[in-house]
């Protein structure tokens, strides 16, 4: 069985508070990290499912993800401990697509996770971030070098043209870059049981009808996503 | 005693590795036209439980038998029971007749979606109708939440029915922070460890019943639950919500069993199949 389809036990390394998130890390182990983009399924303690969560830092020998406690299972893993031990999914999905000329990378709150990443694949491009405060700037620290916005200001108020647009973050965002910026691969959320196509519950609206984000996605060409945003509007 | 998984818990085409781990493969259910599904959000996690609204989401029949059903010949090692679905009695039977016999080693008909709204005709009638379309064994999945579940097993196996599936989901509800639904759909079916014992007593009252094999399923998380359906009067178990979680659950779950018999002094998963019905007397408890 690939290890795609196994989960595997994991040690934590380290927890890192970063203004209301957490970086988690865990060892690696015999994981590949996959490509940027691609996700993992983490199992929350005292939970009877595993949660998604895109790679967000790959250093040698450990895997790094950004987690924003929003419910019991996203609480749970923040509170995990050095030495504590999770069961491990992944990589799942399909990535981002690196072949692009003039790479920008755009990430809203939670959303700049798969970013760092990213960055490091595509040699340090210029980067985005808007957060809702200053507290969840402190993310902003995972990705150096990147320009920083903080409501009310909006990442859209101050994008640049004539970028190959690679984002990240809440759907209201991305909606707005898919109107933008046609061109532009966006990474997307749903809830999933599973990550692996079993379950069918992350279906969203891709291509005009609902399909999987998990298989489909869950980095998605806007073109996929538009004709959805305007049943939307 | 064979390990399958619980119709729309696992997708064969997507993970093929895992369907051929288990003993069966159970398809999702099958419909005559295609449904898209529910709309998002399709899932909830509550109290060892998970809320699933998905909407029999399938691509229909025509297309199953043309594209899907022979990948899956291609795929799988083990052999395919098909999840039949519909809304009345012809939609089952006609779908039952198109099920070609070299391909499909039996049929399932999904008696109890909870995520569908339309009336389907009686359990016992579309069993009937099913019986005359297909020589393929007929195994009906009914759902916990009839008040006389004994009755319903009872006239499908008069019906002519060869086995059941135990049992679906229930219909439940979730909310969320503004105290509004949290499935797109409303309501939606209830699976995980908080169904278990639901399910065992089902089992037991419609093996007692009708004397039929019983495909057991409801939270089934180890070998020690399985063993619990097997011991409840189930032939076989399903997984369901457990492979969400752990898609190695098929080894490692026949690996617990082999334990959990050892540690109940059971012989074999098959040799356990029935034991809760033992008289008292047969296992006295120490005092």
């Amino acid at each position: 069985m690939r290890s795609s389809e196994q989960a595997a036990r994991h040690r934590v390394t380290g927890a890192e508070r970063l203004g209301p998130y957490t970086l988690l890390r865990l060892e690696r182990r015999a994981l590949d990290p996959g490509w940027p983009g691609q996700f993992f399924m983490l199992q929350a303690p005292g939970r009877l499912l595993p949660r998604p969560f895109s790679l967000c830092l790959a250093p040698p020998g450990e895997l790094g993800f950004l987690i924003e406690p929003v419910g019991p299972g996203t609480e749970a893993l923040c509170a995990l401990e050095r030495g504590d031990v999770i069961g491990v999914l992944g990589p799942l999905g399909r990535g981002y697509r690196l072949d692009v000329e003039r790479p920008l990378l755009v990430g809203g709150g939670i959303g700049v996770a798969p970013l760092p990443w990213l960055s490091q694949a595509l040699h340090a491009p210029p980067a985005l971030l808007g957060f809702r405060t200053q507290d969840h700037a402190a993310a902003a620290a995972l990705l150096p070098g990147a320009e920083v916005v903080v409501d009310p200001l909006l990442v859209t108020d101050v994008l640049p043209d004539g970028y190959d647009v690679l984002a990240c973050g809440p759907e209201p965002m991305l909606r707005a870059l898919a109107a933008r910026c046609p061109s532009a691969q966006l990474a997307w959320e749903a809830p999933m049981a599973c990550g692996y196509g079993a379950c069918f519950g992350c279906a969203v609206e891709i291509d005009g009808r609902l399909q999987r984000l998990c298989l489909e996605g869950p980095v998605l060409d806007a073109a996929r996503v538009t004709a959805a945003a305007e049943a939307v509007a | 005693m064979r390990l399958l998984n619980a119709s729309g818990c696992l997708d064969a085409l997507a993970a093929p590795r895992v369907a051929n781990e288990l003993d069966v493969f159970v398809t999702k259910t099958v419909t005559p036209l295609p449904r898209e599904g529910s709309p998002p959000p399709r899932l909830a996690e509550t109290a060892h439980g998970l809320l699933n609204a998905i909407g029999l989401a399938n691509p229909g029949r025509d297309r199953f038998l043309a594209e899907h059903l022979p990948r899956l010949g291609e795929l799988l090692t083990v052999p395919i029971w098909v999840s039949v679905g519909g809304f009345t009695a012809a939609d089952y039977a006609e779908t039952c007749a198109r099920l070609p016999l070299d391909a499909v080693a039996a049929v399932e008909l999904n008696l109890s979606c909870p995520n569908v709204d339309e009336a389907a005709d009686s359990a016992a009638a579309i069993v009937a109708r099913c019986r005359l379309a297909t020589p393929l064994p007929l195994y009906a999945k009914l759902s916990a939440a009839h008040p006389d579940l004994a009755t319903v097993a009872r006239a499908v196996a008069a019906a002519g029915a060869d086995g059941l599936s135990l049992v679906n989901t229930l219909r439940g509800l979730a909310l969320d922070r503004r105290l509004r639904p949290l499935l797109g759909r409303g309501s939606g079916g209830l699976s995980g460890p908080a169904l278990k014992p639901v399910a065992l007593h089902a089992v037991s009252v419609c093996a007692e019943a009708t004397g039929l094999p019983v495909v057991g399923m409801g939270g089934i998380q180890s070998g020690r639950d399985a063993l619990e359906f097997l011991a409840c009067g189930a032939r076989d178990v399903a997984l369901g919500t457990v492979l969400f979680a752990d898609p190695g659950a098929p080894a490692r779950i026949r690996a617990e069993l082999a334990q959990a018999c050892a540690e109940a002094g059971v012989a074999s998963p098959d040799a356990a199949v029935g034991l809760a019905k033992a008289p008292e007397t047969a296992r006295k408890v120490p005092a």
